[in-house]
């Protein structure tokens, strides 16, 4: 399938995971650090940084994996590819589509961003899209719920 | 019992079947302590009191229920202080089941439970009169599938009867029966060296035991006489000794069948079937009948049976021909001898299973998703998994470990395939 025409998440949810990221570690060092801290500074002081320097890989990873998500509308189906160690590529019909939900945790509030997330019938489809820009998220649900309609389907 | 605008109650005995156990075992401590009588009037007076205020919520349960047909739609109306009603379109309805647990036999009453699609869950009338039960499943039944209403009980031919013997002998070679006989050799070891070990082993075992007697009974049960039946409405099944249920699986509603071979039947030819249908089990009475197991059509069958159901439930199936490539074996390397899978216009089938062989159909029509899975070992294998999602509980099936390039190819003919069928 051609990569040119894959739409990606915001820019933005760089960001957003640079700051979850951030703010995980940071908390993980401190029970982490803390802990070790009271048998002594020095063994606080490895803690704190071996946490640290987990903290920096997740960051990483999480950095690739925001690269690795992409949709792209079809005229009939959804495709959601996502994932590095574990790719998967998910095709959502939208004659399938029940309903399509609009999600943004505080950490997305603050950088107004939100989560489309696709339910069809099956419980295991697991097709969501992460990231998007509030309005765009908002303009993609509307489009899809309108496709949907199009295309309804029984079970 | 039938109220204005076509209101109807349920059976007045219903609230003390539906305590079912609770309702014997108060039978069961209170029938000695009146018949004892004087030795604790205050006690006596007690039990009293509880079972009068128990009876009570029944009733007022009881009279704050009620349920009628409206046009295409079921609607149940129950509660006193949160007041609920709910409205089930029968066109919805994906199977329509009666369970007639002990008690209720003994009264002649009948549950009627219609699964519904999607997120629904149940509509569960508990309980009517059986006559009453029959004739209303058959016009529900008939509603939701657009027929004629008051049309006769139609004729069944009957497929299956799977015997008492088969059940037995199925129950002795499953994993609850294996776990009890390891359980009695580990005692009887214990035993032998010496008391202190042997008390450990008999203590850990007796939950575990009782639990295991319990599923090892609720599979007999649910296994005994069962009787598979083709209707025009659709497929029915029955079965059970005492708790006996009734399902049937109106046509055009199947998302999955599986065929299972357990390792241990294999000698026997034996192979149990498991037909989904939509409906997540989010309803509390079904959590009761623990169906986070789906009910086998045929508990326990011969593959010529199961074959003459598969041929009526998947007409023209088509054979599993394709293997994945032998590379694929380093990824999975008990399932490898196994996996195979195949597709035509309308239906897909995977074969898998380390020591059991499991073999799942899925017609196209059903198909609500698909995914290409790949993980890393795939990834250096260049192999990927094609995933077809159903709205069924648990059956899919999956097409692992197709070549790279292939799986591509195949989600392409699968995408398009799917389309023309929800079309056709």
């Amino acid at each position: 399938m051609p990569s040119a025409d894959w739409k990606r998440p915001s820019p933005r949810l760089r960001r957003a995971r640079h700051l979850e990221a951030g703010i995980g570690t940071a908390l993980a060092a401190l029970v982490v650090g803390g802990s070790f801290a009271l048998s002594s500074a020095a063994k606080g002081a490895i803690a704190v940084a071996c946490v640290l320097a987990g903290g920096v890989l997740l960051d990483v990873g999480l950095q690739r994996r925001v690269g690795a998500w992409g949709y792209l509308e079809r005229e009939d189906d959804l495709l959601i590819r996502r994932g590095l160690l574990v790719r998967r590529l998910s095709v959502v019909p939208y004659g399938r589509m029940q309903f399509v939900d609009v999600t943004a945790g505080p950490i997305e509030r603050s950088f107004k961003l939100a989560t489309v997330r696709l339910h069809t019938a099956a419980a295991t489809t697991d097709a969501r899209i992460p990231g998007l820009a509030t309005d765009e998220a908002s303009r993609l649900r509307d489009r899809l719920a309108a496709r949907g309609e199009a295309h309804a389907a029984g079970l | 019992m039938t109220a204005p605008e076509g209101w109807h109650r349920l059976h007045p005995l219903s609230p003390a079947v539906r305590a079912g156990r609770l309702t014997i075992a108060f039978l069961i401590i209170f029938v000695p302590t009146f018949a004892g009588g004087g030795s604790g009037g205050w006690d006596a007076a007690g039990h009293l009191v509880v079972l009068l205020v128990l009876a009570a919520l029944g009733f007022v349960a009881w009279l704050v229920t009620r349920w009628r047909i409206e046009g295409a739609h079921l609607r149940i109306e129950t509660g006193l202080l949160r007041r609920s009603s709910r409205r089930f379109p029968l066109s919805q309805v994906q199977a329509i089941d009666t369970v007639r647990p002990g008690l209720a036999r003994i009264l002649g009453l009948t549950e009627l439970r219609l699964r519904m699609g999607g997120t629904g869950g149940a509509a569960s009338l508990a309980y009517l009169p059986h006559r009453q039960a029959l004739v209303l499943r058959a016009r529900l039944l008939a509603l939701a599938t657009g027929a004629q209403e008051d049309a006769p009980e139609p004729l069944e031919r009957v497929l299956v009867t799977v015997p008492v013997r088969r059940v037995l002998g199925s129950l002795a070679l499953s994993g609850p029966a294996l776990l009890l006989v390891v359980y009695v050799v580990a005692t009887v070891v214990g035993l032998a060296h010496g008391g202190s070990a042997a008390h450990a082993v008999a203590g850990s075992a007796v939950p575990v035991l009782l639990g295991d007697a319990v599923a090892l009974w609720r599979r007999f049960n649910r296994a005994y006489n069962a009787t598979i039946a083709a209707a025009p409405e659709g497929l029915r099944v029955r079965s059970g000794l005492v708790e006996t249920t009734a399902e049937t699986i109106p046509e055009g509603r199947v998302q999955a069948v599986q065929l299972v071979e357990p390792v241990l039947w294999r000698p026997f030819g034996w192979c149990r079937l498991e037909v989904d249908v939509a409906g997540r089990v989010h309803d509390r009475s079904d959590e009761r009948h623990d169906e986070r197991q789906l009910r086998p059509v045929l508990p326990v069958g011969t593959r010529a049976e199961a074959a003459a159901l598969i041929e009526l439930l998947v007409p023209a199936a088509p054979q599993p021909r394709r293997k994945p490539p032998p590379r694929a074996r380093w990824k999975s390397p008990l399932r490898y001898r196994r996996l195979a899978f195949g597709y035509d216009e309308r239906c897909a089938v995977a074969t898998t299973g380390r020591l059991a062989r499991i073999e799942a159909w899925v017609p196209l029509t059903k198909v609500q998703s698909l995914r290409r899975v790949q993980g890393p070992v795939q990834r250096r294998l260049r192999v990927a998994t094609l995933h077809l999602d159903t709205a069924g509980k648990r059956v899919g099936a999956a097409f692992r470990d197709v070549d790279d390039d292939e799986s591509l190819r195949d989600l392409d003919r699968l995408i398009e395939l799917a389309r023309a069928a929800r079309r056709a």
